[in-house]
């Protein structure tokens, strides 16, 4: 399993270091830690962490970059699972727009400003959420669309959804609990982080404890192999879409919780290529298959350093995109399958190959000869 | 050496992967005009040699000449320029494409506007009639015509793109005797114009009906090079396995086994049939029986096997297990019930190819339980332990990627699949197919101990003495409906059947 945590792989002698060097996501990691350097560089107190003496509340660059980065992990994590299966789920975005349209409409005509309203009106969102994840397992499954269409036409109709329901204004609400959740701290963490540090850990411990992530890995890989071999695809199917529903719920609350105000046309927006690109480049591959959840949220962490750090060496806003691009381009250039394989090439005829030092992979066709 | 002007000329070959040597010190000759057949076990190096050749794999030792310049090829495409083509064990065409287009594909003839498809499909049509395919309407899709056509469709593209070294990887596993003629017919034709083939098949009938030369490998070494006329099957079968031919003919036959009349089958059915796939049939099949389903490739039997699984949703038919009637519409309706298949279609329908030999293994095993049981680790390993050692599967680790085993291997991790489950009774549809000999005869008795041990089988194989062989009755099929039954015994041989489906049923 592409996680690594449970192979046996680990009682060959391999470093933990090693491990991680041989993930997918390498150069992802790589990548972030160069961006953090790049700010670095630019200001040395970049990475300083301070800690409010009264409240014991922590603030810095690093604390803001956790607290970006939430949106982009929920989405990514219930994209890399539709992804895994061999779909795409392009509506994440709009559905994140329909749960920050309802939860704020729910509060702004409750206006009590309770906890309980707060809950309901999460409640509500999460449901609503659901239910148009579902719609997108139905379709796919049972009606056999395509899962491009099936979410391409949810992700419109979510978008139409979301003005109806605020009568296309802009829809503000007061809610000091709700607030809290984008705002407030736990032990001086950003909610919003630690519930979703929280949500990811249920997800892969749920995924990769079960043998669902055996049985969504088969269907990516071999569909039909899947199903001689007894596996019902349906309510995987359903499941994994669902769950990317929700998850996208839980974005959608996360974004407009900051600022108590759902932007009907804005919010969400083109959040889910930010999630195709984060499960990209954490290594799981868009043919379906494998995949690493872990990877995804390494993914996201990156992504929103690059935002934060497009603006904070403050290049200008008609650039940012080339240069998320650029940034992009090259971490996937790293992790194909032939550029890596010209590196190899190369290495091995800079040293002469040790015929006892062979990697332990076994895929000897693209045999990546690393040698000592 | 006598001959001088070999085509390809690959001297003392090694190749290395990770803990397997591969090929070592491998030496491979092959001249224009001649047809030169790879033999050896599975794993013992045939494609591992072809992919050398052809640049797929690179050669840690020897050097490869062709037409006498030494040569290193990147990749399949790069051979092809050369002029080497490979077509598959299963062939690699495009199914949404029409005929033509697959035959001309990089090889289309351009006009002033882009390509001209009237050309392009006559420049097929004379490509196809060149191999004496005159009959096939390059406009129609290539999913349209069988597998045997679709090989020499694929040999055809070989042609246009003007090959002169021809490499079919066990071009006949999956044809019937005429097709096998048909494709021997097409060999000769292209041998005569001066192409060279290099053959691979583990038809000992067929490598000796048309192959000039022949190269033995075992374990990856060189065993020999030999004239065919210079030596006889059992000396062919010793070089290929390193021992003599005793343990193949101690196979012993199962007949006589049948089980009492009156008692209650395991499986029945009546009337079992789905539209367009096959005609209603019924079968029965007892405890510890082997029931063989004979019939030509197309004759339904596959399907009826699919059936019986539940792998296809039969649309008539009663059905009943130990006497109770059940259904089974689903492949996890026929786990459920204890009913195992094995399908003749590995790559696709079988090998979940980028998990490891464990994941699947315990697949089916955890399907039927359910995502929400896992099974634990020591359970997983017990299930590895037990089937890797007992089917002898090589390597025997269990965190290999199954794609990286040899297709003999993938097969029986997969026979371990369907075991492992506990099946009371089990289909195996062609599971000895493009094998080899060995192997071939590890499967057939592990076959007759199952039914030894009280399991039920339904045994489904295009090699006739194979099914009279292992089968205790024979259901015979012809045209997608059952054309007769025949209780084994030894008046009971191949051309018993052959006779049966030659005159249409009249026995039934």
């Amino acid at each position: 399993m592409s996680t690594a945590s449970t192979t046996p792989a680990r009682s060959r002698d391999r470093s933990l270091l090693g491990t991680i060097i041989h993930q997918p996501y390498i150069w992802a990691v790589v990548a972030l830690v160069l961006l953090l350097v790049i700010n670095l560089v630019k200001d040395p107190g970049y990475l300083g962490v301070a800690v409010n003496p009264t409240t014991g509340n922590l603030s810095g660059n690093l604390i803001d970059l956790l607290r970006a980065s939430a949106p982009v992990m929920m989405i990514a994590v219930g994209m890399t699972l539709v992804i895994a299966t061999r779909g795409i789920d392009l509506s994440v975005g709009s559905v994140m727009a329909v749960s920050g349209a309802v939860s704020m409409e729910f509060m702004s005509n409750a206006g009590d400003g309770s906890v309980g309203t707060a809950l309901a009106a999460a409640g509500l969102a999460l449901a609503i959420s659901a239910g148009l994840g579902a719609i997108n397992g139905v379709l796919v499954s049972i009606v056999g669309l395509q899962p491009f269409i099936t979410t391409l036409i949810t992700m419109l109709a979510g978008r139409g959804l979301a003005k109806v329901i605020t009568a296309g204004q802009n829809t503000s609400a007061t809610n000091e609990p709700f607030r809290w959740i984008a705002n407030g701290t736990v032990l001086g963490f950003p909610v919003v982080f630690v519930i979703a540090g929280v949500i990811v850990a249920i997800v892969a411990v749920f995924i990769r404890r079960s043998a669902l992530g055996l049985m969504i890995e088969s269907i990516g890989i071999n569909p039909k192999a899947a199903r001689m071999a007894g596996i019902r695809p349906i309510g995987i199917l359903i499941s994994v879409y669902v769950v990317s529903g929700i998850l996208a719920g839980v974005a959608g609350i996360f974004s407009v919780a900051s600022v108590m105000t759902v932007e009907v046309s804005k919010t969400g927006l083109a959040a889910e290529m930010d999630a195709i690109l984060a499960v990209v480049i954490g290594g799981t591959s868009l043919a379906g298959g494998k995949f690493s959840l872990t990877g995804s949220v390494i993914g996201a962490l990156l992504i929103a350093t690059l935002d934060k750090t497009i603006v904070f060496l403050s290049i200008p806003s008609e650039a940012t995109p080339a240069f998320k691009a650029a940034v992009i381009v090259v971490i996937c250039l790293l992790q194909s399958q032939r550029v890596r394989a010209l590196f190899a090439r190369r290495r091995a005829k800079a040293a002469p190959t040790d015929p006892g030092a062979g990697s332990p992979r076994p895929t000897a066709p693209r045999k990546e000869s690393v040698p000592a | 050496m006598a001959l001088t002007d070999a085509i390809v000329e690959m001297e003392d070959i090694s190749i290395e992967f990770p803990g397997v040597k591969a090929l070592q010190h491998v030496d491979f000759r092959l001249f224009p005009g001649e047809i030169h057949t790879l033999m050896g076990e599975n794993g013992a190096g045939k494609s591992t040699l072809i992919k050398a050749l052809t640049g797929v794999y690179k050669i840690d030792g020897g050097s490869i000449a062709v037409a006498g310049e030494p040569r290193m090829f990147t990749g399949t495409a790069d051979a092809q320029s050369a002029g080497i083509s490979t077509v598959y064990q299963e062939v690699n065409l495009c199914d949404n494409l029409t005929v033509g287009e697959n035959v001309m594909l990089g090889h289309e003839i351009r006009g002033a506007f882009g390509i001209n498809w009237r050309k392009t499909n006559e420049a097929a049509r004379e490509a196809l009639v060149g191999l004496g395919l005159g009959h096939l309407d390059p406009k129609q899709p290539l999913s349209s015509i069988s597998l045997a056509l679709q090989q020499l469709v694929a040999i055809s593209r070989a042609m246009v793109a003007k090959s002169k070294v021809l490499i079919l990887d066990e071009p006949t596993s999956s044809l019937d005797a005429n097709e096998v003629e048909g494709l021997f017919g097409v060999m000769r034709r292209l041998r005569d114009q001066g192409v060279a083939i290099l053959f691979v098949s583990h038809f000992l009938d067929q490598v000796y009906a048309i192959s000039d030369r022949m190269t033995v490998l075992r374990n990856g070494e060189f065993v020999g090079e030999y004239l065919t006329a210079d030596l006889d099957r059992t000396q062919l079968i010793s070089k290929m396995i390193g021992k003599d031919f005793g343990t193949l003919a101690a196979l012993g036959s199962n007949r006589g086994r049948v089980a009492a009349p009156d008692a209650t089958p395991f499986y029945s059915a009546t009337d079992l049939g789905r539209k367009g796939s096959i005609d209603p049939v019924d079968i029965e099949v007892h405890a510890g029986e082997v029931v063989g389903l004979a019939g030509l490739l197309g004759s339904g039997r596959t399907e009826l096997g699919r059936l019986i699984y539940g792998a296809d949703r039969p649309d008539t038919g009663e059905v009943r297990i130990g006497g109770v009637s059940a259904e089974v519409h689903s492949p996890i309706a026929g786990l459920s019930k204890k009913i195992a298949f094995s399908t003749e279609n590995r790559r696709d329908e079988g090998i979940i190819g980028d998990l490891t030999v464990r994941e699947n293994l315990i697949l089916a095993v955890q399907a039927e339980r359910g995502w929400a049981r896992p099974l634990s680790r020591r359970e997983q390993k017990e299930l590895c332990d037990k089937y890797l050692v007992e089917l002898n599967v090589r390597p025997a680790d269990p965190e290999r990627p199954i794609k990286n085993l040899s297709g003999g291997n993938q097969q029986k991790v997969l026979l371990g699949r369907w075991l492992a489950t506990n099946p009371e009774l089990i289909v195996l549809d062609e599971p000895t197919r493009g094998i080899d000999i060995g192997a071939k005869a590890e499967i057939q008795e592990a076959i007759a101990a199952l039914a030894e041990s009280g399991m039920s089988v339904v045994f489904i194989s295009s090699e006739l003495e194979e099914v009279v062989r292992l089968s205790e009755r024979i259901v015979v099929l012809k045209d997608h409906r059952k054309i007769g039954e025949l209780v084994n015994g030894p008046d009971v041989t191949a051309e018993t059947i052959v006779d049966l489906i030659a005159t249409e049923g009249s026995a039934a």
